[in-house]
């Protein structure tokens, strides 16, 4: 059973019609194929101009989507011989990040990204994808790894943020964070980060100062959650029982297609028809082509050449856009 | 200024005057311990309670006046940015706020930066100013905290960052969240260049400012009893459901956690900073002034040099620096 979200229900109908006229057997088989496969273009066609016209506050619930692939599955559709690390060596395991070496397309790297969880216990185990210091912790370690190796680093955000919690604060939630950034930007090997899901502020950035920052197509990247900005900005409506969020997702422009003409991102990865939660395989299949075409760039980028590119591609955002 | 303000004589304005707009008042009320101090003796404690010795918040120019040798500091501009590339609108448009604040403020945006000397050591100080929408961080201060940075590589300075921030700004969506990497940035290319950056976190320094450069430093300092935290004290009552410790998120804390090396009042902070700065600075082989940079490792985008970046290491401020 495919569960639908709430600006999905005309397709549901139509899906929903047509699975009705499969059971029908006999002899009045055959004017039914007639009308299923009408029915069929006519639900593929408004899949495709419903996705085509996603508002900012659609593509976020397309973007924390249930059946999204997660790190999980890219790392299982993507690459081979898979060792996840764990432990940041100095307090403990966070499960918000994961990460190891793998090989990736007849390459070793390293790859680290967030992970959601699927149910109750998995996203109890992953911390719904929040992270502690350790998880970006573990992520410095793991990137200083990578560098020793010579292996590209590959990261996947999907968080909805960093973890507000006391634990967290009392280690020092802000400095892993600056100092997982700070990595980034000096790390000497290739680094590839992609939003596949919810690039959510700090907690996201903090893995994806790369040389090369893509998103999926139906991602979402902001600097706070569309509900935070609502609740600050919109404070009294919200009060009054409104809901503020989609115009704060408006507001803030926090799609893909936003982030490119902001030249704050460098590619989109297309997403199959209806979005990565219809189908998940080719969904990994189209990322793992984009990563692969953004190592290729890299690759022959000495260490320093890399850390000069990267520096220089984020000092220019903001500055060429038309005053 | 409207055409009704302009027409109408300054006694009826003076009853027409918003409350809030106490800047001539005879007496303040501290926050903290209620006590009624005297404007004059308020100033004259850099906005420290005589009473109880609570910090109260200082405007960034008169910081700086506190801060450098004599009060004697020259003003580095923040460089022109895009205004409001997303347009943005709640309730408010953000062009009309940004013009509230500088109207009130006088200043172009949250941060001014100064150059001077610090019991002799030429040092550029950059303040954040609260005032200014909640010190938030948007890209012209992203720009500004660059400018700092490549001054103080100009002129062989320390760099020394005053923060005081809500965290980033909303209004400026996703380029406001690029200002944490690109004034991290700022911050590698002044410890690349053998100088030392030295951050004094005061009362509030919040979200995405400590998510970057104001966790970066070689030292940290913080003013007593300073709010400083990732996440805001009622979001994470609200997540883990329990009441936060006494202090929790202070400065003490914070020093008692090991994010914070030590807890300075403020009549002590110009003290306290020069005494650590004699000794970063004058260890031999890096205390060559006026270099104009020349010992910045080659992963200063040399190749790439933007224009901002470009100007500032061509204008060095040789009257400041003499």
């Amino acid at each position: 059973m495919r569960s639908y979200l709430d600006f999905e229900k005309p397709i549901a109908e139509l899906e929903g019609r047509i699975d009705d006229l499969r059971t029908i057997n006999g002899d009045e088989a055959v004017n039914v194929e007639e009308e299923i496969s009408k029915l069929e273009s006519r639900a593929e066609k408004l899949l495709a101009d419903t996705y085509a016209n996603l508002s900012r506050w659609q593509k976020t619930s397309v973007a924390r989507h249930a059946a999204r692939p997660h790190f999980k599955e890219y790392v299982a559709g993507l690459t081979e011989d898979f060792t996840p690390l764990a432990g940041d060596r100095a307090f403990g395991e966070d499960k918000a990040i994961l990460g190891g070496p793998a090989r990736f397309r007849g390459r070793s790297v390293m790859i680290i990204g967030h992970e959601k969880g699927r149910d109750t216990k998995s996203r109890i185990d992953h911390n719904f994808g929040m992270a502690r210091p350790e998880g970006y912790r573990k992520s410095v370690r793991l990137m200083e790894m990578a560098e020793r190796f010579d292996m590209p680093v590959i990261t996947l955000i999907d968080t909805s943020g960093a973890y507000p919690g006391k634990g967290a604060e009392e280690r020092g939630q802000a400095e892993a964070i600056a100092a997982s950034t700070e990595k980034c930007l000096s790390l000497g090997a290739p680094l590839v980060s992609v939003i596949v899901g919810e690039g959510g502020s700090g907690g996201a950035v903090a893995l994806a100062a790369a040389n090369k920052v893509l998103m999926m197509e139906h991602a979402v990247y902001s600097v706070i959650s569309p509900e935070g900005c609502a609740s600050i900005l919109w404070k009294e409506a919200q009060g009054k029982g409104e809901n503020k969020a989609p115009d704060a997702a408006e507001a803030m422009k926090i799609s893909a297609q936003d982030l490119l003409e902001l030249k704050v991102i460098d590619g989109i990865v297309p997403e199959p028809l209806g979005g990565a939660h219809r189908d998940p395989e080719a969904a990994i299949e189209r990322l793992g082509d984009a990563i692969e075409a953004a190592l290729h760039d890299l690759e022959p980028l000495s260490p320093d050449e890399l850390r000069v590119q990267r520096r220089a591609k984020f000092l220019e955002i903001g500055r060429s856009l038309a005053v | 200024m409207n055409w009704l303000s302009d027409i109408t004589p300054p006694g009826i304005k003076k009853m027409f005057r918003k409350r809030d707009d106490n800047s001539d008042a005879l007496w303040a009320k501290c926050k903290s311990c209620d006590e009624m101090i005297f404007t004059k003796d308020l100033e004259a404690s850099q906005q420290v309670c005589p009473s109880c010795g609570h910090h109260m918040t200082l405007s960034p120019t008169t910081r700086l006046n506190a801060i450098f040798d004599g009060g004697q500091w020259e003003r580095i501009e923040l460089p022109d940015v895009v205004t409001d590339p997303l347009k943005f609108k709640d309730v408010k448009r953000y062009t009309d706020r940004l013009k509230d604040y500088r109207r009130k403020t006088g200043e172009k945006d949250a941060l001014v930066i100064g150059f001077g000397q610090i019991e002799g050591v030429p040092s550029v100080v950059a303040v954040q100013n609260f005032a200014f929408m909640g010190g938030s961080m948007g890209m012209m201060l992203g720009e500004g905290i660059l400018k700092a940075a490549e001054q103080a590589i100009a002129n062989n300075a320390p760099l020394i960052l005053f923060t005081a921030s809500g965290g980033a700004r909303m209004q400026e969506g996703i380029l406001s969240l690029m200002q944490m990497p690109r004034t991290t940035i700022a911050v590698q290319m002044v410890k690349e260049a053998g100088l030392p950056y030295i951050v004094v976190l005061t009362h509030p320094t919040t979200g995405g400012v400590t998510a970057s450069y104001a966790m970066l430093g070689d030292v940290h300092i913080a003013e007593p009893n300073a709010l400083i935290g990732f996440a805001g004290a009622r979001v994470i009552e609200q997540t883990i459901r329990e009441k936060l410790p006494e202090g929790f998120q202070r400065a003490e804390y914070l020093a008692d956690k090991g994010m914070v090396d030590i807890v300075v009042h403020r009549h002590h902070l110009r003290e306290t900073l020069a005494k650590i700065l004699r000794v970063l600075t004058r260890h031999g082989k890096k205390a060559k002034p006026n270099q104009q940079g020349q010992n910045v490792t080659p992963l200063r985008v040399e190749a790439q040099k933007t224009e901002s970046a470009q100007k500032a290491l061509e204008a060095p401020m040789d009257k400041a620096a003499e």
